[in-house]
């Protein structure tokens, strides 16, 4: 909402800095975006009457123009643009002045000198128009500044970001109710009087929905001369940011941004029937088209407005209709002032997809009593035009529902603030926003909602008032009584140990997007339980993602184009699954993916198990396994986890992925619930311990894992530690056979072993070995 | 026993002790002087055969001998140490430039570090950490918000609906406000928790806004909690987390769920205030949104609205991490790019 200074000056005394103005705005929550003095961008520049235009010798793009600047010569400049002839009112910017954009200086253009520069209206900073010339209408003198000539007085215009529980101020009047109660000067809106209203032409008006238009009102207003509008009328459109049509148009606008009540006015004389019908679309569905020519589709949820006849002329509180515009030929207007549903509005301008400056205003609420003062400023204005007032007012209403005073209790609007307001200062600031305060006993107010606040029905919205008017800086800063001890839960201190510990093992983390593309799962070769998005944006973001392998896959890609090959990434993220159909939710889990590019599954169990060190996991076992979009022979099952392994080579081609990728995803949430070892001290020996190195030449089809744990059995109590720590094939082993060489160390607590008692050790571990795995010792 | 024997004895161990050039010579020769088998001890077992007053003096003479011996061996030992120290660390001699890097260590994504910064703000506070799903149903993230079905603030959030249900029942969270309404239904009142997470909102991605993006809100509930105190933890938390001499303000604004509502800005980080790019040269950057619980909310998890009162803000964790680093995309932190990341 574009407010200038002078407009609300229109409705309160407003003498103050206009940077105060702002600060004032913006304390009342009415957010100044952007501040633009105006005037200041045009010094300098001055009305010319063009005399006469003769083409460029040199360049057929331009051409000279010489004009009177109201100086003793002729002034010649040369000109890109020809949307104007001899006798035309420019804007001349001459030697000297300063543009926006530049300094105007005496210069040779193709050989040709150029005395000044005439202006478009984008380069005056005035309108978007870039192609043409600005040609003023009127009559003005030349040499007149253009300042004056379009009754620009120097102004200043507030941007503002009116929030939506705040219809009133869509409006320069209600803006100026609140920020002069806020400046502390006088507010008031004229008494607008509608001229001669003594004719006997009253506007016929039948409303069958009125439930969706509680209130409906017509005038007819006769000895219309449809011509543009006057100057200041015009200027204070441009600088509220709506362009000038002509005068009717014009005027029904300007009294929308004055007070807020958004009208339509029609051309009696090309309403069929001589009258309007509001009524619902049909229940089959109907068409109307709109005034930008748009063929839309209404039902029986809209709000149509009709001629005599039922024929629809627009949609009622959001679009006219182009059958009945205003036209050059409009002698006779009918004015709509109509109230419709705050909801009926909202819904119906969500569903076309069609949000405009009336919808806007209607959906978060006109006031229903303020259209007699719009109808009066709109037919006052016209009357300026010379066009006479045809009838008395129209008013079709459903009963008016009663609003009862809201009980304020200052105990209340103290203990939610924390300040120590009295009575009567909460209403001091309550009065001038036209929040009617009377005092119930010395504690508490009794205060009647104005009707152009319709967000406003309990005492926590008149609290919020108070709240403004007194000023959100003024209230006390203290901390609240928190008396407890703030911590992390057990889950998010270790999940921060999980990232930690994989940062540390030098993998990086990563944060992708959670939505897919439809045929993301299937490249990577995972099963298609997904959930859709019912209105994505675009279709590449159209599925949730059911795993985090195919966002880690492309930012590995990613990388890859960057010339970043071999990156390790880790993921924490939240994945979704159809689960059971009737639901309240899809099933919604925690993942950790690791994804290390260049990487084979062996390094991805490497970091796996510096991980499950570091959360001091029980052992788990990692068993073989085929699983969907991993490498069916270098995969495994994290028992319970999830998988570990490596991509497979079909995904990543699919991808585009040109290395090999180890891989492990498990459930976080399992993860971090997994049985961890006893926090509890294990005793350390003080005698010496005893290591012995074991090779067995096994089959590969005999995992190593199944070995270890042998091992662990038959070792018993003794075996402290136990590693792998060689792998080795070769011929002399024999066809599908190799050798794993293990490290034992055996010690006890309470004495230094023997040679026997290790002796027998070892032969334990050889003899459970070689029979459980059809083993043979190493020599 | 001849003095010149002892002498020549004495000359001759001098002599070899100077000519070895390594511990391992000095060795030898001092065996070969010292020894069982050297002249020296030859001299020694000579001493029994003399008669008992030449033997003391003899033997005095020799002891001397030997002394005088030992000390050139143990001077030339140590000066033969030193030598021996020093050319051995010459040898090892490491140019530390010329090291290979190593693998590189990882990094934690700037959102979760930003994240973390912040939870460990509040929790210093006297906050806990509430987390909850991110696909929502429509009561949990806007009715029980006070934001009923086709209430026209609803435009404030473009929503990602999904194909579950009935058509708009189920949702991708618009914000983390639905774990308030969870955590006040699971716990009750005294409430002191800050809720981040990720939220989704149906709209293109550009350098200023992401469809896909991280929040933390917060909610006090407790009695006799004001406006006051709303205002007081917003400072505190901007004074811990981005400097002591960084201030707060409040403006009025409007959520549904909050009454009263604000937004909250801090003074730029960049200027202290007095105006530059990042603040577009007001002096204020706007974090987010707060306000004093609606009622409503309370009535719509049964929490009673005249024994309790409470406030509720949020911000935006990933426009926290833009504006903190200065950097001009917020694209950039689901691209992924090590670039991007290496830097944090």
């Amino acid at each position: 909402m574009r407010v200038s200074l002078s407009w609300l000056r229109d409705f309160a005394p407003i003498e103050h800095d206009p940077a105060d103005v702002a600060t004032a705005l913006d304390d009342l929550g009415l957010v100044v975006e952007a501040m633009e003095r105006l005037g200041e961008d045009f010094a300098g520049v001055v009305v010319a009457r063009v005399l006469e235009t003769r083409p460029h010798p040199n360049a057929d793009k331009l051409q000279l123009v010489e004009v009177d600047a109201g100086g003793d010569e002729r002034v010649q400049v040369v000109c890109g643009a020809f949307n104007f002839g001899p006798g035309d009112l420019v804007p001349l910017a001459p030697v000297g002045a300063r543009l926006p954009e530049l300094e105007i200086t005496r210069r040779q253009i193709r050989g040709e000198w150029s005395n000044g520069m005439l202006c478009s209206g984008a380069e005056l900073h005035i309108s978007d128009d870039h192609a043409g010339i600005l040609v003023l209408p009127g009559d003005v003198e030349p040499g007149v500044p253009l300042a004056e000539a379009l009754g620009v007085q120097a102004d200043v215009v507030f941007d503002l970001d009116v929030s939506p529980n705040r219809p009133d101020a869509l409006s320069v009047a209600g803006v100026a109710r609140d920020v002069a109660a806020k400046l502390g000067v006088p507010f008031a809106v004229p008494d607008y009087e509608v001229p001669g209203a003594g004719g006997s032409t009253d506007a016929l008006v039948k409303v069958r929905s009125r439930d969706l238009c509680p209130r409906f009102t017509a005038i007819v207003v006769a000895d219309v001369e449809v011509r543009p509008s006057p100057g200041w009328l015009a200027t204070r459109l441009t600088t509220a940011g709506m362009r000038p049509i002509n005068n009717v148009v014009d005027v029904s606008n300007y009294v929308m941004l004055e007070l807020g009540h958004p009208n339509h006015p029609y051309d009696l004389d090309r309403l069929a029937g001589g009258g309007l019908l509001v009524r619902r679309g049909r229940a089959g569905g109907e068409t109307v088209v709109t005034l930008d020519d748009v063929s839309r589709s209404v039902g029986s949820d809209d709000c149509l407005i009709c001629d005599a006849e039922g024929t629809p002329v627009g949609i009622g509180g959001i679009l006219g209709g182009a059958a009945s515009e205003i036209a050059d030929t409009t002698a006779r207007v009918l004015l709509e002032t109509a109230y419709f549903d705050r909801m009926a509005i909202a819904r119906t301008s969500k569903r076309l997809g069609l949000r405009t400056e009336a919808s806007a205003r209607f959906e978060r609420g006109v006031d229903p009593e303020g259209i007699e003062r719009a109808v009066a400023r709109f037919c006052s204005l016209l009357a300026a035009e010379g066009a006479t007032v045809a009838g008395a007012l129209t008013d079709v209403r459903a009963r008016r529902r009663a609003t009862k005073p809201v009980r304020v209790r200052t105990a209340r609007v103290n203990a939610v603030l924390g300040t120590a307001l009295t009575t009567d200062e909460i209403k001091g600031y309550l009065d001038p926003i036209g929040f009617a305060a009377r005092p119930v006993g010395r504690s508490a107010l009794n205060v009647a909602i104005p009707t152009w606040r319709p967000d406003s029905d309990s005492e926590i919205d008149v609290i919020e008032e108070v709240a403004r008017h007194h000023g959100y800086s003024r209230v006390d800063r203290s901390m609240p009584p928190v008396n407890r001890v703030g911590a992390l839960t057990a889950y998010q201190r270790d999940r921060r140990r999980v990232r930690d510990v994989l940062a540390g093992a030098g993998v990086w983390e990563a944060w992708t997007t959670t939505f897919l593309a439809p045929d993301d799962l299937a490249r990577a070769g995972l099963p298609a339980d997904a959930v859709e998005v019912a209105n994505p944006l675009v279709a590449e973001e159209s599925v949730l993602r059911t795993s985090l392998l195919p966002g880690l896959l492309k930012a590995i890609v990613y990388n890859a184009s960057h010339q970043n090959g071999g990156v390790h990434l880790f993921e924490i993220g939240h994945v979704f699954r159809a689960g059971a159909a009737d639901a309240e939710r899809p099933d919604e889990y925690e993942l950790l993916a690791v994804a290390l590019a260049g990487g084979d599954a062996a390094a991805a169990k490497r970091v796996w198990d510096v991980l499950a060190d570091a959360l001091r996991l029980e052992p788990l076992s990692v068993t073989g396994a085929e699983l969907a979009g991993l490498h069916p022979t270098r995969t495994g099952r994290i028992e319970g986890l999830g998988a570990i392994g490596e991509v497979d080579p079909g995904v990543l081609a699919a991808y585009g992925v040109e290395e090999r990728v180890g891989w492990f995803e498990v459930d976080l949430e399992r993860l971090l619930a997994a049985s961890r070892q006893p926090e509890t001290y294990n005793p350390v020996s003080r005698f010496p311990s005893a290591d012995i190195d074991l090779a067995f030449v096994v089959d590969h089809a005999v995992p190593a894992g199944a070995v270890e744990q042998t091992l662990r059995d038959a070792g018993g109590e003794l075996l402290v530690e136990l590693r792998l720590f060689d792998v080795f094939r070769g011929p002399q082993l024999g066809d599908g056979r190799r050798s794993l060489a293990y490290r034992l160390r055996l010690n006890a607590l309470d004495r230094t072993l023997t040679d026997d008692e290790v002796a027998e050790a070892r032969r334990r571990c050889i003899d459970a070995v070689e029979s459980a795995h059809r083993a043979q010792l190493r020599a | 026993m001849e003095a010149s024997e002892l002498q020549q004895i004495y000359d001759d161990a001098v002599f070899r002790a100077l000519e070895a050039r390594t511990l391992g010579e000095l060795r030898v020769v001092e065996s070969e002087t010292l020894g069982k088998r050297s002249p020296l001890s030859a001299l020694h077992q000579r001493l029994g055969s003399l008669a008992p007053d030449e033997r003391r003096d003899a033997g005095r003479t020799l002891n001397e001998t030997r002394a005088r011996i030992e000390g050139i061996f143990a001077r030339r030992l140590g000066e033969l140490e030193v030598e021996e120290r020093r050319r051995q660390l010459n040898d090892e001699r490491l140019d530390l430039t010329e090291v290979l890097r190593g693998p590189e260590r990882g990094h934690l994504h700037l959102v979760t570090q930003t994240r973390d910064a912040l939870e460990d703000v509040f929790v210093g506070m006297g906050f806990g950490v509430a987390e909850g799903p991110e696909v929502e149903t429509d009561w949990y993230n806007f009715e029980a918000l006070n934001i009923p079905p086709a209430h026209p603030a609803r435009s404030l959030w473009d929503t990602l609906y999904l194909k579950w249900g009935e058509p708009e029942s189920t949702l991708l969270r618009t914000h983390t406000s639905p774990v308030q309404i969870r955590v006040m239904q699971s716990q009750g009142p005294p409430i002191y928790s800050v809720m981040p997470g990720r939220c989704y909102r149906q709209e293109t991605s550009d350098a200023r806004h992401l469809a896909v993006f991280h929040q933390i809100e917060g909610l006090v509930v407790d009695h006799g909690i004001t406006f006051g105190h709303l205002a007081g933890t917003i400072e505190a938390f901007t004074n811990a987390y981005f400097g002591a001499k960084i201030h707060s303000r409040l403006r009025p604004s409007y959520y549904p769920f909050t009454e009263p509502s604000a937004d909250f800005e801090v003074g730029c980080i960049f200027c202290d205030g007095a105006g530059c790019r990042v603040c577009s040269h007001t002096g204020w950057i706007e974090l987010g949104g707060c306000g004093m619980v609606h009622p409503n909310v309370f009535g719509a998890v049964g929490i009673d609205a005249e024994e309790w009162t409470g406030f509720a803000f949020g911000f935006g964790i990933d426009r926290l991490a833009m504006i903190r680093h200065d950097f001009d995309d917020l694209r950039y932190l689901l691209t992924n790019d090590v670039r991007f990341l290496r830097q944090f």
